[in-house]
């Protein structure tokens, strides 16, 4: 079991590396990809099995095609390879080694002292993280609800103006 | 169960995919031709059973070209996820009692993962193929499969509620009274054309539309790689299928014959059903496709859990 969590904890962290680094865009999409499922198996292990399979489905399964889909359609060619090589700069690199340098020394830190530790709680099943949205986080549950409500309505005000607009681009026949 | 009685069960169910797979497109032109009035392939082996062998020599000696203008790596990887996800996610069926690769206790969860997934290969094939068509049909996918996830997701969600898991053993077990296509008609209605746009089988195959888009996201591939998108599909009908009938139709569940038996005779009653819908319909257009989605199986989806949600909650 530890073996597992190592190994899944290796391919999270070389894939995420890749993906910061990698210049071409889908490449970087698809390292995300990997290191996105690396932490479902680390979820996983950690008996949480729900949060895993929402982590594959949402998040790898989703979002990402989604962000696959806009990549795709902007169809990045060598030139934006190119600019991006000239952004990872040696320089560039200096913010964000300085936050990753905390995160790193809080977790020698954790490592070294033993505090925090709460990992492999035992097994969670499905129901129980219902119970726990559904009792005491009603209120965050709503809130996101309301962000998400908010987005909706924002999409379809966006698409209506643009399907209306006089002389605007028309939506194919039969639709609204 | 043992580590040994695990491999077991994971080579037979990898070996029973795989040749139903196979064996499926061999029915599929008989079946096409009998309903067609014609033949079909009927000359190598009795009944010509041994077609799918010729075809697989035939595609192993062919010449596997790489576009000069694709993108390799992506190219490459992109047929095999379809394979490989569609087979982890028979992973999870019950095939007799007790008889899983695993028994994991959101096995409905891990299917919708898989298949959600495979949608990867279709759209990586598009783009990578670097080629109009191509590229076209790969958008076309992501759509058409992302919108049908989601009411694949929700129709489940009446059966999940009806047998109180995710763990499709305990969902066949809660079948024993009644199977779950009576109360959850609507559901299965829903699954069961959500189940169709997801396997991406005629009459929504629309990436691949070959009247229009040449074959859509796999027309750069050739040789072994095209073989894997093909027989990707027919996985992914054996999949749809096998899921249908372990959610609605009792799974192994029935009198006289044995479970194995009587799973394997419900999972091919609707690849049949699957091959006579191709000969049946034509395809919609594109945009009336992705319009009934969002505008008439969403909302029945959600009633149909609102429902459900409200009798389960009524009755307990």
């Amino acid at each position: 079991m530890d073996y597992a969590f190592y190994i899944a904890a290796a391919a999270a962290l070389a894939a995420t590396l890749r993906a910061i680094t990698a210049s071409h865009a889908v490449h970087a999409l698809l390292y995300f990809i990997v290191s996105l499922l690396a932490v479902a198996v680390i979820f996983l292990l950690l008996g949480a099995h729900f949060a895993a399979a929402l982590e594959v489905i949402v998040y790898a399964g989703a979002i990402m095609v989604l962000f696959i889909f806009v990549v795709m359609m902007l169809n990045p060619g060598p030139r934006s390879v190119q600019r991006e090589r000239h952004w990872l700069r040696p320089r560039i690199w200096a913010g964000p080694a300085v936050l990753a340098a905390v995160l790193a020394a809080e977790l020698v830190y954790f490592a070294a002292t033993g505090a925090g530790r709460s990992a492999g709680a035992g097994q969670v099943e499905p129901a129980e993280v219902g119970l726990a949205l559904f009792g005491p986080y009603l209120l965050g549950v709503e809130m996101a609800s309301v962000v998400l409500l908010a987005g909706l309505v924002g999409a379809y005000h966006l698409g209506w103006h643009l399907g209306r607009r006089p002389g605007g681009r028309e939506t194919g026949e039969g639709e609204a | 169960m043992d580590v040994k009685g695990t491999l077991i069960v994971v080579f037979a169910v990898i070996a029973a995919a795989l040749a139903a797979a196979a064996w499926e497109i061999w029915l599929e032109r008989r079946l096409l031709a009998l309903w067609q009035d014609r033949y079909g392939p009927n000359r190598v082996g009795p009944f010509g059973l041994l077609q799918v062998v010729a075809d697989m020599i035939k595609i192993f000696t062919k010449e596997d070209w790489i576009p000069p203008f694709a993108d390799r790596p992506v190219f490459v990887v992109a047929p095999g996820i379809v394979v490989v996800t569609t087979l982890l996610a028979f992973a999870v069926i019950p095939f007799a009692p007790g008889v899983a690769v695993s028994g994991l206790d959101v096995g409905v969860l891990f299917f919708l993962a898989m298949i959600s997934l495979g949608v990867y290969s279709v759209v990586l094939a598009g783009w990578a193929s670097n080629s109009k068509y191509a590229l076209i049909g790969g958008l076309r996918a992501v759509a058409q499969m992302l919108g049908y996830e989601v009411y694949l997701g929700l129709s489940v969600m009446g059966v999940v509620m009806l047998a109180g898991s995710f763990n499709l053993s305990a969902i066949v077990e809660a079948q024993r009274g009644l199977w779950f296509c009576a109360p959850q008609l609507l559901g299965l209605a829903i699954f069961l054309i959500a189940g169709i746009a997801e396997a991406h089988r005629l009459p929504f195959d629309l990436p691949e539309a070959e009247s229009e888009l040449v074959a859509g996201y796999h027309s750069e591939y050739s040789g072994m790689k095209f073989a894997l998108f093909f027989f990707g599909e027919y996985l992914g009908i054996t999949l749809i299928s096998a899921m249908i009938a372990t959610l609605f139709f009792g799974g192994w569940l029935g009198p006289w014959l044995p479970p194995p038996a009587w799973f394997a005779l419900k999972t091919f009653a609707f690849v049949a059903f699957f091959i006579l819908l191709r000969a049946a319909l034509p395809r919609p257009r594109y945009d009336r496709l992705m319009a009934w989605g969002w505008k008439i199986m969403l909302p029945l989806a959600l009633a149909n859990v609102l429902v459900t949600g409200a009798i389960v909650t009524a009755k307990g």
